[in-house]
């Protein structure tokens, strides 16, 4: 399978690519790891007539904690998450998530910038971003904003982002003391999207009273979901086997899947209900 | 329209002129007619098409051969040299780690990469690390064994038993 033809250009620096953006309009497109994009353009599902390559510009690639957030560059790769030791101390919900993420090839060369731009319900970052409160850094001709996660997702394929802007970091805040996260997805086998995914990350005070919860599913829904009454189940109590009974049944009646090879809508419902409840207590383990 | 570039393929440096959509295993296979590097799946699924750039395993039929311009490229006719097979190479012979041989070049490659960022994995750890590769004869243990062998080999050690498995 061949792509459909295409111009092709590599900017060296962040002000030349959002000035082809900006020339090219929505006829460009942004190629990062390249293994959502290439693949639709070789089923021609995609024909964009430009495509601009951020692989050469520098800068786009790091992990860091700095002013209060854990800052991930967009071109940092899935396998660059898996080993940095900072992300599996402190944030092991990313190595939950990351080695689920395709297979090693893949995570050699997809990126997580890419991953939440494509704004597929389906990918797992996004569920993961919801959980974690995260910030998406979008930098257009006017500079850089903030774009709130809960407002980044709008339908498939649809995100936040201008046709002239690109994703370049993404900002999630420190975490609390007493915190824990985790993240599964249930997949049939390696590199498949998940049958059901859910990222948890808690907050506990010394009483173990739960003081903040975010829960974010993976392709149960048309765009990445919040469980937000599964969160406010959670929130101003200790997390008790009916607590996290409550938090589980309700995000398998709020998420909307729709059934296909990997499962029906019962399913899929029931193992939203099995997947938050032990993530929670995965979470709850990793204080 | 057509780009010159130039990407470095077994230490050969090959400069070429490329239309943007030409993905790098047809760049390979058909330009530079080095058919070692597989085609499976087309779908980055099964494995077949792994090389290493830049010391990193990919999937060549997802990177387009524009985007290896000034990379450097091992494929598997680089893995032997002058002195003899390469240590992967000489576990998949020793522990019939192929069938076929149709996933084997990607399998080789693949483990390259796998034992140089850990060169002791445990058995785990190896099927984990192959799990972008698919093996159509499903011959996954002597595969097991074969990157054992030369995880063995590469760090110096006594090398494990090359009796067939038969399960």
């Amino acid at each position: 399978m061949i792509p459909a033809p295409f111009e092709y250009d590599a900017p060296a620096t962040l002000d030349e690519a959002i000035a082809l953006l900006e020339k090219h309009g929505d006829e460009a497109k942004i190629l990062a790891g390249g293994h959502s994009l290439i693949p639709m353009m070789k089923l021609r599902f995609a024909s964009p007539e430009h495509l601009i390559d951020i692989n050469n510009i520098p800068g786009l690639s790091y992990i860091k904690e700095e002013d209060g957030y854990l800052k991930i560059g967009a071109m940092t790769r899935e396998s660059e998450l898996e080993e940095s030791e900072l992300i599996r101390s402190t944030y092991p919900i990313f190595t939950d998530a990351s080695k689920l993420i395709a297979d090693p090839q893949v995570r050699n060369m997809g990126t997580i910038g890419g991953n939440i731009a494509h704004g597929d319900a389906a990918n797992d970052h996004p569920a993961v971003m919801l959980a974690l409160r995260a910030e998406v850094i979008a930098t257009g001709p006017g500079g850089q904003r903030a774009i709130p996660i809960d407002e980044f997702f709008f339908g498939f394929y649809m995100t936040a982002l201008q046709p002239n802007e690109i994703l370049t970091e993404i900002r999630i805040p420190s975490l609390s003391a007493g915190s824990g996260t985790a993240y599964h997805k249930l997949e049939r086998k390696v590199g498949d999207y998940a049958t059901a995914g859910v990222a948890v990350h808690i907050a506990l005070d010394g009483d173990g009273v739960c003081q903040s919860a975010g829960i974010g599913l993976t392709n149960v829904n048309a765009t990445p979901l919040r469980a937000a009454r599964s969160e406010e189940a959670l929130i101003g109590k200790k997390l008790t086997e009916e607590t996290i009974a409550a938090a589980a049944q309700a995000a398998s009646e709020d998420c909307n899947p729709s059934a296909d090879l990997r499962g029906d809508v019962e399913y899929k419902r029931s193992m939203v209900r099995v997947l938050v409840k032990r993530m929670i207590n995965k979470a709850m383990d990793r204080i | 329209m057509k780009k010159e570039i130039t990407v470095t393929i077994n230490g050969e440096a090959h400069t070429v002129e490329v239309e943007p959509r030409l993905l790098l295993v047809h760049l390979i296979r058909e330009q530079l007619s080095m058919t070692g590097t597989h085609i499976g799946c087309d779908t980055s699924s099964c494995g077949a098409c792994t090389i290493l750039v830049d010391g990193k395993s990919i999937k060549s039929c997802t990177m387009l051969a524009i985007q290896a311009d000034g990379k450097s490229i091992i494929t598997v006719e680089g893995l032997a040299t002058v002195e003899g097979l390469h240590p992967l190479q000489e576990g998949f012979k020793e522990n019939h780690g192929l069938h076929c041989g149709f996933c084997t070049p990607g399998m080789m490659l693949r483990a390259v990469e796998l034992l140089e960022k850990n060169p002791n994995p445990t058995e785990e750890e190896i099927r984990w690390g192959i799990s972008g590769n698919l093996c159509r004869c499903t011959g996954y243990n002597n595969i097991v064994k074969a990157i054992q062998y030369a995880g063995a080999k590469i760090r110096g050690e006594e090398l494990p038993s090359t009796e067939p498995e038969f399960v």
